[in-house]
Formats: C-alpha cells, sequence, structure tokens
C-alpha cells in the first residue's frame, strides 16, 4: 500500500431499550444474564475492536400514559455492568453513557476513576445530557432542568470532574513502607469550585487512572450539543449514517472544532450503525427487509402512529391504510422519555398519507419506511467497501456497530467484516497499547497542562 | 424455599457465618507496611480478586468492603485512598462463586434510585451474590464535596439512610419476578401489570418508579447494617437483614442481640430472619506471644486511634476458633465479620487454620450451600410487596 489510508475506529453498541432489537426473535437471548454482555465484549475484544458501549435511560418509557411494553424493556446498571467486564476483558474500551443532568461531579469524578483504574486505562463516558421532568421524577433534586440549561450544567460537570482527576499525580501512591509515607508530600491536592451548577470543596478520594481522564463521549445532536463535544468531547457517538448526512455532519463537526481551536482529529465522530449481510446482495437485501418487518409488529406501528397523531388509534388496522382522523395538535407529549418527538405533526401526517398512496402502502410499511435508518447491507465484501469509503471520504471515522439481535447478532460482522478491513489495512490486527486512548489515537492528558489551563 | 431452623447443638446445621472485611489493605492503618502487603498495588484489581479467591477458598459467607466520600482522616503514616466500592464489588462477580459480596453504599448524598439499580446490577452480574452495606455520611467533608446539602447529624442520617433503604427496596420490587414475558402474539415484551410505580414522597426526596433494573436475582439483596449506635441498632432492627454488632465481651454482645431481636420484634419483624455478626479485629499467630509481638509491631508504626469499640483476638487459630464457638453458642453471635490487622497475613490463617478446625468441629459448613448469598446466610428469599397487596 503506497499512500497510509485512513484507520477505522469500531465499537459495538449492546443494544438495550429501543426498537432496533428484535426481542421477538427465537434467538434473541436476555439483554439482562451477564453472559450476554460477556459475549458480545469478548467477541468483540477478539476481533481488536475499540470498545463496548452502553446507552443508558433513567426511566421506563411511557406511552398512552402506561408503560410502554412492545420494546425491550429494562437494563442493569451502566458502570457496575461495565466493572464487570472489565474482568472477563483485557483490552477493550468500556464506554458508559451517564447522564450529567443526574448525578453529581464528585461521584461520576470517583466512578469513572475507579472503572479506568480497575480497568487499567479502558474508560469512556459518554455524556448525555437529557434534561427532562419525566426522567426527573426519579431523582430527589428534582432534578431537571430547564432544556436550554442542559449542555451549562454538562459543561461544568465535565469541568469539575477533570479538575479532580488531575487533582491527584500519577505517581501520587508512593507506598514507602520503610519511611512510612503512603502518599507523595504534595501529590494529592484539594479543589475548590463554586459554580452555578455544582459546589465543591474538598481533597479527592480517588487515584487517577491510566488514562489520566477516561476518554469523552458526546451523544446530542444540537448545534449547542456539536459546539459541546467541539469543545469538550474525543469522540461523538452521531447517527447520521448515511453518506451524505454523515458528509454534512462530519464537516458541520469539523469546523466547530476548528473553531473552538482543536485541530482536525482530536474528534473522531462514530456514527450508529446496523449491518445486514448475505451470501449475494439480493440475499441481504431479503434479510434486511426480514428484520424491518420484525423489529416494527403490527402494534409497534401503530404505537409509532399514535407519537405522531396524539390520539389513540388502536382501531386501526396495520395492514391497512393510514387514519383518517387528523392529528391531535395538543397532544405531542402522549410518549415520554423517548428523545424523537415531531414538531409539527399536521405536515408530517399530509406528507405521510401522499407517501402512503403513491406506494399503496399499508400503515406497517409507511413506518417501516420512514422509520429506516441507514444500515449497511450486502456481502461481507460489498460491506468492508462501503464502510471503508465512508472513512476515507470523511463522512466519519468509524462505526458503532449496532445488532438486531442480542446477545449474537454481531457475530458475522465481526467474523466476515472486519477480517476484511483488516486484508484493506484500515483496521487493526493487533491492540497497539494497553488503554482506549492508544485504541483511538488519543494522546493522554497531562496533570500539569489541566493546571495550567485552569491557571490560564 | 423452607424455614431455615438453626439449632446450634445440631451439627448437622452448622450454624457460624463468617464474612471478611477487605477495606484497604487490612484493619490495622499499619497494614500497608506490613512485609507483603503489596501496598504499591493496594488500588489493583488483580490483588483484590487474589483476596476474594482466598476468601471463597475458604468457603467464607462473604467480603465487605468500606467506602465513604471523603479521603481517610490523615493519620501519622495510614493509608489513604479510596475506589468505588460498588464498582469493586461488581469487578470481583464474574470471576468469583459462592462468596457474598458487599460493598458501603451512602444513603446521605447519593439518589436511591442509583444504588436500588447499582445493587440490583451487582446481584444481577453475581448471579445473586450482592448485598448492601448501608452507609451515611456525617462529615462536613462529603457534604462539602457533594455541595448539595448541608451536614446532617448522626440522628438525622440514620433516619434518612431507613428511608432510602425503604425506597430501594420498594425499587426492587417495582418489577415482579415475571414481569419479562415476550409474547410475540400480542408484541408485548413486559406484562405491564408486574411493573410498579414506587411513587415515594418523603420529605426529604421522591422517587417515582419502577425502577430500569428488573428484579435482582435474590429479590432483594440483603441489607447489611452496622450497628454503631442505638440510632443505627433501632435502624438495623427494622431494616437489616444482616447486622453488624460492635461488642468487647460476650455480655455486652448477648445484651445488643436481644436488644436487636426485641426491636425488631417490635417492628413487626420475625427476629430469626436476621443475622448477627459481631465484627472482630484479629492478629494470628503460631503461639499467642508471636501474635502480641505482631500487634506492637503494627502499633509502633501507627498507633490505633482510640479504644477499641469492638471484639478483639491477638492470638491463635484455636484460641479464634474457641471464642467463636463459645459467643455463637451463647447466643451472642450468629458470627463474626473477620477485620484481619494485616490481610496479607491474617486472611490466609483465618482460611487456613481457623476455618478447618471449625469444620472439623462441625461448626463451619464444607461447601457453600447454595448459589446465592441468601441461600448461605439462610435467609428466606423475600415476597415482593407489590405482588402481595396486587
Ligand atoms: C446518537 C445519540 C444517542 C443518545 N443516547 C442517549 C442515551 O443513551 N441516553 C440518554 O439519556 N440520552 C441519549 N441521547 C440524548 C442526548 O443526550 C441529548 O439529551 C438529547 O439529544 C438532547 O440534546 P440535543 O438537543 O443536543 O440533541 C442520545 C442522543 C444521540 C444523538
Amino acid at each position: 500500500m503506497t499512500t497510509r489510508r485512513k484507520q477505522i475506529h469500531l465499537g459495538v453498541h449492546f443494544p438495550g431499550v429501543n426498537s432496533t432489537t428484535v426481542w421477538s426473535d427465537p434467538e434473541s437471548g436476555s439483554q439482562i444474564d451477564f453472559a450476554s454482555f460477556e459475549h458480545l465484549a469478548t467477541r468483540a475484544e477478539a476481533a481488536k475492536l475499540d470498545f463496548f458501549f452502553l446507552a443508558e435511560g433513567l426511566r421506563l418509557r411511557e406511552h398512552k400514559g402506561r408503560i410502554h411494553d412492545l420494546d425491550v424493556v429494562g437494563r442493569p446498571d451502566t458502570l457496575p455492568v461495565l466493572a464487570a467486564l472489565s474482568a472477563v476483558t483485557e483490552r477493550i474500551g468500556l464506554a458508559g453513557t451517564i447522564n450529567t443532568t443526574f448525578n453529581e461531579p464528585w461521584e461520576l469524578a470517583r466512578q469513572f476513576a475507579t472503572l479506568d483504574v480497575l480497568s487499567g486505562g479502558r474508560a469512556a463516558w459518554n455524556l448525555v445530557t437529557s434534561p427532562d421532568a419525566f426522567t426527573g421524577e426519579n431523582f430527589r433534586r428534582g432534578g431537571y432542568l430547564p432544556y436550554a440549561e442542559r449542555y451549562e450544567r454538562a459543561a461544568e460537570v465535565v469541568e469539575v470532574a477533570r479538575t479532580l482527576w488531575d487533582s491527584w499525580d500519577d505517581d501520587a501512591v508512593l507506598a514507602d513502607a520503610e519511611g512510612g509515607r503512603f502518599l507523595r508530600p504534595g501529590a494529592v491536592r484539594p479543589v475548590e469550585h463554586h459554580g452555578r451548577y455544582a459546589d465543591v470543596v474538598g481533597t479527592f478520594t480517588t487515584p487517577r487512572g491510566p488514562q489520566g481522564h477516561p476518554v469523552l463521549f458526546q451523544a446530542g445532536d444540537s448545534a449547542e450539543g456539536r459546539d459541546f463535544a467541539a469543545r469538550t468531547a474525543d469522540v461523538i457517538f452521531s447517527m447520521h449514517s448515511s453518506f451524505e448526512a454523515g458528509r454534512a455532519f462530519y464537516d458541520d463537526v469539523q469546523a466547530r472544532l476548528v473553531a473552538a481551536g482543536r485541530s482536525r482529529g482530536d474528534l473522531k465522530i462514530l456514527p450508529a450503525t446496523t449491518v445486514v449481510l448475505g451470501d449475494t446482495a439480493e440475499e441481504a437485501a431479503e434479510r434486511a427487509a426480514h428484520i424491518r418487518r420484525q423489529q416494527v409488529s403490527g402494534p409497534t406501528a401503530i404505537a409509532f402512529l399514535e407519537q405522531v397523531w396524539g390520539r389513540d388509534l388502536e382501531a386501526y388496522d396495520p395492514d391497512g391504510p393510514l387514519p383518517d382522523v387528523d392529528p391531535d395538535v395538543e397532544n405531542i407529549s402522549i410518549t415520554r422519555g423517548r428523545v424523537r418527538h415531531a414538531r409539527d405533526p399536521l405536515a408530517i401526517v399530509a406528507a405521510w398519507r401522499e407517501q402512503a398512496e403513491a406506494n399503496r402502502w399499508s400503515i406497517r410499511d409507511l413506518v417501516i419506511h420512514t422509520t429506516t435508518r441507514g444500515s449497511f447491507v450486502g456481502t461481507a465484501q460489498q460491506v468492508a467497501e462501503d464502510l471503508d469509503r465512508h472513512v476515507q471520504e470523511d463522512a466519519s471515522d468509524g462505526f458503532i456497530l449496532v445488532p438486531h439481535l442480542t446477545p449474537h447478532g454481531l457475530d458475522d460482522v465481526l467474523d466476515q467484516v472486519v477480517p476484511l478491513l483488516q486484508e484493506r489495512g484500515v483496521f487493526r490486527t493487533e491492540y497497539s497499547g494497553p488503554t482506549l486512548r492508544d485504541h483511538l489515537g488519543l494522546g493522554r492528558p497531562e496533570v500539569a497542562d489541566q493546571a495550567t489551563e485552569l491557571a490560564g | 424455599m423452607s424455614q431455615h431452623h438453626r439449632h446450634r447443638t445440631d451439627l448437622s446445621a452448622p450454624s457460624v457465618h463468617l464474612g471478611v472485611d477487605l477495606t484497604d489493605a487490612g484493619a490495622h492503618p499499619a497494614a500497608w507496611r506490613d512485609l507483603g502487603s503489596q501496598a504499591q498495588r493496594l488500588f489493583d484489581a488483580q490483588r483484590l480478586a487474589s483476596l476474594v479467591a482466598t476468601a471463597q477458598r475458604g468457603l467464607l459467607d462473604l467480603v465487605v468492603l468500606d467506602d465513604a466520600f471523603s479521603l481517610q482522616p490523615v493519620q501519622r503514616h495510614g493509608a489513604q485512598g479510596r475506589l468505588d466500592a460498588a464498582l469493586v464489588a461488581s469487578r470481583l462477580a464474574p470471576r468469583s462463586a459462592g462468596i457474598g459480596l458487599v460493598p458501603t453504599i451512602d444513603t446521605t448524598h447519593t439518589e436511591p434510585f442509583h444504588v436500588s439499580k447499582a445493587v440490583a446490577t451487582i446481584d444481577h452480574v453475581s448471579r445473586g451474590r450482592a448485598a448492601w452495606g448501608v452507609g451515611w455520611s456525617t462529615t462536613p467533608e462529603a457534604a462539602r464535596a457533594f455541595g448539595r446539602k448541608g451536614v446532617q447529624d448522626e440522628a438525622d442520617a440514620v433516619d434518612e439512610a431507613g428511608d432510602v433503604i425503604d425506597v430501594v427496596g420498594r425499587l426492587w420490587d417495582s418489577w415482579e419476578d415475571d414481569a419479562e414475558i415476550r409474547d410475540v402474539a400480542t408484541g408485548r415484551f413486559v406484562d405491564r401489570e408486574k411493573l410498579h410505580y414506587v411513587d415515594y414522597e418523603g420529605i426529604r426526596f421522591r422517587v417515582k418508579g419502577p425502577s430500569i433494573t428488573p428484579r435482582p436475582p435474590q429479590g432483594r439483596p440483603p441489607v447489611v447494617v452496622r450497628a454503631t449506635s442505638d440510632a443505627a441498632l433501632t435502624l438495623a432492627a427494622r431494616h437489616a437483614d444482616v447486622v453488624r454488632l460492635q461488642a468487647t465481651s460476650l455480655d455486652e454482645a448477648v445484651a445488643q442481640r436481644e436488644l436487636l431481636r426485641t426491636r425488631a420484634a417490635d417492628a413487626g419483624r420475625d427476629a430469626d430472619q436476621l443475622r448477627v455478626l459481631v465484627d472482630a479485629f484479629v492478629v494470628l499467630a503460631d503461639d499467642e506471644a508471636s501474635a502480641r509481638a505482631r500487634l506492637e509491631l503494627l502499633d509502633d508504626l501507627e498507633p490505633r486511634a482510640g479504644a477499641s469499640t469492638t471484639f478483639e483476638h491477638v492470638g491463635t487459630p484455636d484460641a479464634l476458633v474457641a471464642a467463636i464457638d463459645a459467643w455463637v453458642a451463647a447466643g451472642a453471635a450468629d458470627g463474626f465479620v473477620v477485620r484481619p490487622s494485616s490481610l496479607s497475613t491474617d486472611l490466609d490463617a483465618l482460611v487456613d487454620k481457623v476455618v478447618p478446625t471449625l469444620q472439623s468441629a462441625g461448626l463451619f459448613r464444607t461447601a457453600y450451600p447454595g448459589r446465592t448469598l441468601r441461600d448461605t446466610l439462610g435467609l428466606a428469599r423475600p415476597a415482593n410487596v407489590f405482588a402481595a397487596t396486587a
């Protein structure tokens, strides 16, 4: 190979609560049993992937005032699962989504420092900001924030966490038994922060992890979210996986990164994506269509329409035409605890009616088509080429692979596609270092740098 | 599950329960300076895992891990630094079996919702071996670290701990065991009639529920409370499955245990469903003089603060066996949480010398009786409060 090709970064997403997971498939296993987590993490590690990723939700979702029961419901707690996985893996990064609105910086900082220490430098924190009152009902602070303040608090929480991580020098533990000094004098410094969202004074409890700071991910798609990522994060977990949308997002974020005084490459962009393989392109397309029908059951299709219509549509046949009633525009909070909300239901419904009529779509067909997101479908060879093209042409720096089946859903991708990427010279065949920062090609933050930054 | 009646005289049902405290390098503040302490590796997961493997070799009921939000008070030469105990417990779960894992988790500054799902998850990951060591914070250091509320006195913090234990228990129950139905015909993953809102509105906090984490394997992981004061003893009587008593003499322990049982009965609980373990600081050696010499050496390096409030054994393994037998026979305790002066020395002695002697005397089991910590402790799996009232 003459020119060095951009290296692809790959993570696996253990699906929790979402409509991607086909729990009704006979091959679908437990989303709670630790063996499921262990399977995906160890398989991904054997394929030399960068990291294992967990999402988080802090309130069971509701639809029409009752718990939404059509998707997977329930998940274990993010950080304890990652800590347990650190016992059964050696190299793969362990990325946990943790909300900045419903947690306090002191405990977050010690949890992530602990995970980094226990895992030998493999911790990552995916910062999410979901600030809603619905989730806040589970928390004692009463805890939600106005939407406009979500990233202000997130920024302050991260700033305090970084200060805490840097309050212990890397070599703070001296353990000089002879001389009776456990900590090196001056190596652990008290911290004081008085801000709008956090008021923290004290000497931190937990040694600095091998990575200095855990890798920081951000997920949130607004302009504020992208700016926050450009200033703060090492990785963006995005959802723009089609080529055009990926390119546009990539350009936008790189511009923000430069505006924030950082360099291209300092921030990796990794969209979530699904992959469907077949021995031929046709077979793959057929499988993909079959999976989409499994993902969108009749009741799921109706529930999806109800979100937009703001009405009970249970009387309608999912295999029949769209409802003839108009949406109730007042009732847009029919579904709570979800990221997606319809902003202009009348316009959406008008467009859908046109499409359904033109294509002779049933309700279920329409929902399948409108909710299909970017996905790589084809033979292993085609998918490998396509993934590589996205990365070489800056539509992303890699992907977070989301299986539709737990826990075996990525076995074929790891077995068939990853070796082809390795053959192309765009994916590692061995880990080059022990930490997630090593896998991602990120530098290690020094205590001294941070201190100067704070002083300056 | 059948009620587990335990008669001390019945050798077919050995009754002693033993836990060990894995905090720091040992319970003595100078333990890290002891030979073989591996103090450089104090925060190393491998070191912790090998300590758990040793404890498991001895079939001990459980290991406890202390935690707090503030750094250990500055002693002359003390070890300092802490890892998050819940995450350590979870890290220790996959490669261990049989043994219970008991992290301390605070109730004063943490969110009850977070506590509930963390312990439930350790229980899932360990397949039913988690317990929760209930902590509370009364120090200005912890309050300032959080910056959310002022310092609480002991009575207030213990009172709040009671509320938190109550709510965490309901969150564990907020999923009935069979809530996940995966009914392909109707497209329903869960039966939402089996998921319950907690709807707790107290004076200090509120929680809506249900939990996001399905009911843990043990239903409710055991709640462990240290009865360090009269208020804490009352808290334990109301809420604990395992009580760690602090008693310096057998008579004091008998009296405390009786008081505890009375208060538990007053609170409407079955006192036989309470396991009482006395904290025991131990220094073990082949002869008593060597044990004393070892303690003196440690005390010279770093004197222990204040008078001891717990039972101490400085001497031979056989003498410890005799003491355990005497305390359990007298009804002073169901067992002990051993706090080895130095983990590098005393844990091996406990496992290799004390346990086999207890076993040959018929006082300690020779295998784990089941898979869960409740099985080991002989505690019934609690009914679900929501299912019971439904
Ligand atoms: C790809 C992606 C993944 C997300 N995953 C989570 C998640 O796991 N948990 C969560 O609470 N919020 C999640 N969010 C929501 C974001 O944290 C954020 O709160 C939300 O997008 C609103 O912020 P925004 O207006 O910047 O998008 C995710 C968002 C995106 C774009």
